[in-house]
């Protein structure tokens, strides 16, 4: 095992940070449900970590306690190495985490500059009455912050479409807005659930090489969850993988690659 | 085929944010207030002020209201009438008062302490959602209207109960009470319009916009991405409630001189504001403007046609009034829920390309 502060080399040569949050035996339920059960892991700074597993196997759930959402009844969850408070979800952005959602979250009525100046919210502090008059500094921040967005639009390509009404784009450019409203909004880590779900293999293609663009130009931290095999195994660093609510597996691609119980998850098992 | 954006080229982010970014919409502007400001005062008489103009602008300013409120944040009101009243009944004490202090500021003040009231009756809004809180504001539309009539302090203890503006003087001009001009109230209510406008039309293009049609579009995404739902509700109120008073008071001090609550600002008055935006549009300052020019002006047309023209008996073409705005609000929610607006963007959109489509 890896100290905290340690860092470490991926398989494809990049060397990957200290740990940016720790979840310490979490445990989650829903009633007598058990989502998740006493499991621990680490995200590192800079890295690709996926979370994987059959459906129903508590993914979703975890990435909500991750992202502050869900409060875990057991465990704790350590942010740059403290305990992190109980938050609202809105207080949880300023934290510096930013998501997108499996079913896209946009705000349809919007532009697309709209939705990604949204992102910008947390980094914008001038008050009603400057607003209402738009002189000074709500003009010069509102300008400042419409070039962190037209930088992360410009990166993502969607620049043809920042005035269109988020309601008229098709499915592959909406995840797209909004994997630009996270990152607007430079998050020290970036949750994504399920970017690539509904994708055909171009689209997935094209999905794939901004996350991997994105964890290299800005060294975001990236966990995402993913139900396509090959592309998690070709993105990630490090791999965790849940069935049934618990922890079966948590290393690199070709660890998780070779591990007995992921396989038998997956396959099944003979029952002889 | 005059109305494009070809050529205007844009260089900074302070030219793509302004309020008309294409240069003919611009000028239009100009030459709007140029007449609102510089024409209609030399040439309006008594009828057209109290038959159209004043109460265009009046209705206009609680439409913008309105449309902050439902149609920006996404909060059903049907509470308007009320929040009128609170604005009429404010100015009026305040102006009986205060009489040395100049009305202008009475009005502001009346704004300020319908914004408060708006706040408080918007604080179910934090639980609850739709036609729930529609609901909710109801019982404020009822509630405000029986406080009015029931606390005779509200109307300085008059036998009749009803409350009448003294003659209040801007620049040595009166703009209230019984000799007044007509080309001065227009111009006073006029100020009030442009300067709301122009401050809604700020708040909605920046951030605190964006924080409210982030509510309206998906409150639980708009929340978990930082917008604290409850300040973004109760802005909306507060902002809301800020122009509704205005017009309120603007409606009872400036145009109409003597106020009974119930016959004025009861619950006709609440829909007739949410049939405004509806059929003007919702989200969408222009609607505001264009449906209260459309349910002020109805009538007048319907009354030049029907009367006048073709002689049919008053009450007819009243109820033809009521009928024709039941069909339309109808029609618009069915084919068109964004309004005139919507029509007036997509007339834009084809004007563009206009006279080569292709």
């Amino acid at each position: 095992m890896l100290d905290n502060s340690e860092s470490y080399v991926t398989e494809d040569g990049r060397t990957i940070g200290g740990v940016v949050m720790e979840m310490k035996n979490i445990t989650l339920r829903f009633g007598g449900v058990v989502a998740i059960k006493d499991i621990s892991f680490d995200i590192r700074e800079g890295e690709i970590r996926a979370i994987i597993g059959p459906n129903g196997a508590g993914k979703s759930s975890m990435l909500n306690v991750i992202s502050g959402f869900y409060v875990p009844q057991e465990g704790e969850v350590l942010f740059h190495g403290k305990p992190r408070p109980q938050l609202r979800p809105y207080e949880v952005a300023q934290q510096g985490i930013a998501r997108t959602f499996q079913n896209i979250a946009l705000f349809e009525g919007m532009t697309v500059l709209d939705n990604v100046m949204t992102g910008r919210l947390n980094k914008m502090s001038s008050g009603l009455l400057a607003q209402a008059i738009w002189r000074g500094k709500a003009e010069k921040e509102e300008i400042e912050n419409r070039e962190k967005a037209e930088k992360i639009i410009d990166f993502l390509e969607i620049q043809h479409i920042r005035k269109t009404p988020v309601s008229r784009l098709p499915y592959g450019l909406k995840k797209r807005v909004e994997l630009a409203r996270a990152l607007v909004s430079e998050p020290s880590i970036l949750l994504l659930d399920e970017p690539m779900a509904g994708m055909n293999v171009e689209e997935k293609e094209d999905m794939s090489r901004f996350i991997l663009d994105v964890n290299d130009e800005f060294g975001t931290t990236i966990a995402l969850i993913e139900h396509d095999m090959g592309v998690v195994m070709d993105l990630s660093d490090r791999v965790v993988v849940m069935d049934y609510g618990k922890k079966i597996g948590d290393g690199t691609p070709s660890d998780i690659r070779n591990n007995q119980a992921v396989i038998d998850a997956y396959l099944g098992v003979a029952h002889d | 085929m005059f109305y494009r954006e070809a050529g205007d080229f844009k260089t900074s982010y302070t030219d793509d944010n302004q309020t008309f970014p294409i240069k003919f919409d611009r000028y239009r502007y100009y030459v709007v207030l140029a007449i609102a400001f510089g024409v209609i005062p030399f040439l309006i008489n008594d009828y057209w002020a109290n038959a159209f103009l004043l109460p265009f602008l009046i209705y206009s300013i609680a439409a913008i209201g309105l449309n902050i409120l439902t149609g920006y944040c996404g909060q059903v009101s049907l509470g308007t009438g009320g929040f009128m009243a609170v604005g009429a009944y404010a100015c009026y004490k305040l102006m009986t008062s205060f009489p040395d202090v100049n009305i202008f500021f009475h009005v502001i003040a009346a704004g300020g302490v319908t914004a408060i009231v708006c706040t408080a009756f918007g604080l179910p809004s934090l639980r609850i959602k739709g036609f729930y809180l529609a609901v909710a504001t109801l019982a404020a539309q009822f509630f405000l209207v029986w406080l009015f009539n029931k606390v005779s302090w509200f109307y300085n203890y008059s036998a009749s109960g009803q409350i009448n503006a003294p003659e209040r003087f801007v620049f040595g001009v009166p703009v209230t009470g019984a000799n007044t001009d007509a080309w001065a109230t227009y111009l006073f209510c006029l100020v009030f319009l442009t300067i709301s406008a122009i401050i809604a039309r700020n708040l909605t293009r920046g951030m605190q916009g964006r924080k409210w049609m982030a509510i309206r579009d998906m409150d639980i995404a708009a929340e978990i991405i930082g917008v604290n739902p409850m300040r973004a509700k109760l802005s909306a109120f507060a902002v809301s409630g800020f122009f509704i008073g205005i017009s309120g008071a603007l409606f009872f001090a400036v145009y109409l001189g003597a106020v009974e609550v119930g016959e004025v600002f009861g619950i006709q008055k609440s829909f007739l504001v949410l049939f405004m935006i509806i059929i003007g549009g919702l989200g969408s300052i222009f609607g505001s403007f264009a449906g209260a020019a459309f349910l002020v002006l109805l009538p007048v047309v319907l009354k030049l046609i029907g009367v006048d023209f073709l002689g049919w008996p008053t009450d007819i073409v009243a109820h033809f009034n009521l009928v024709i705005v039941g069909a339309l609000i109808i029609v618009f929610l069915i084919a068109e829920p964004h309004g005139i607006a919507q029509l007036w963007r997509v007339a834009k959109e084809k004007l563009r390309l206009w006279p080569f489509p292709h």
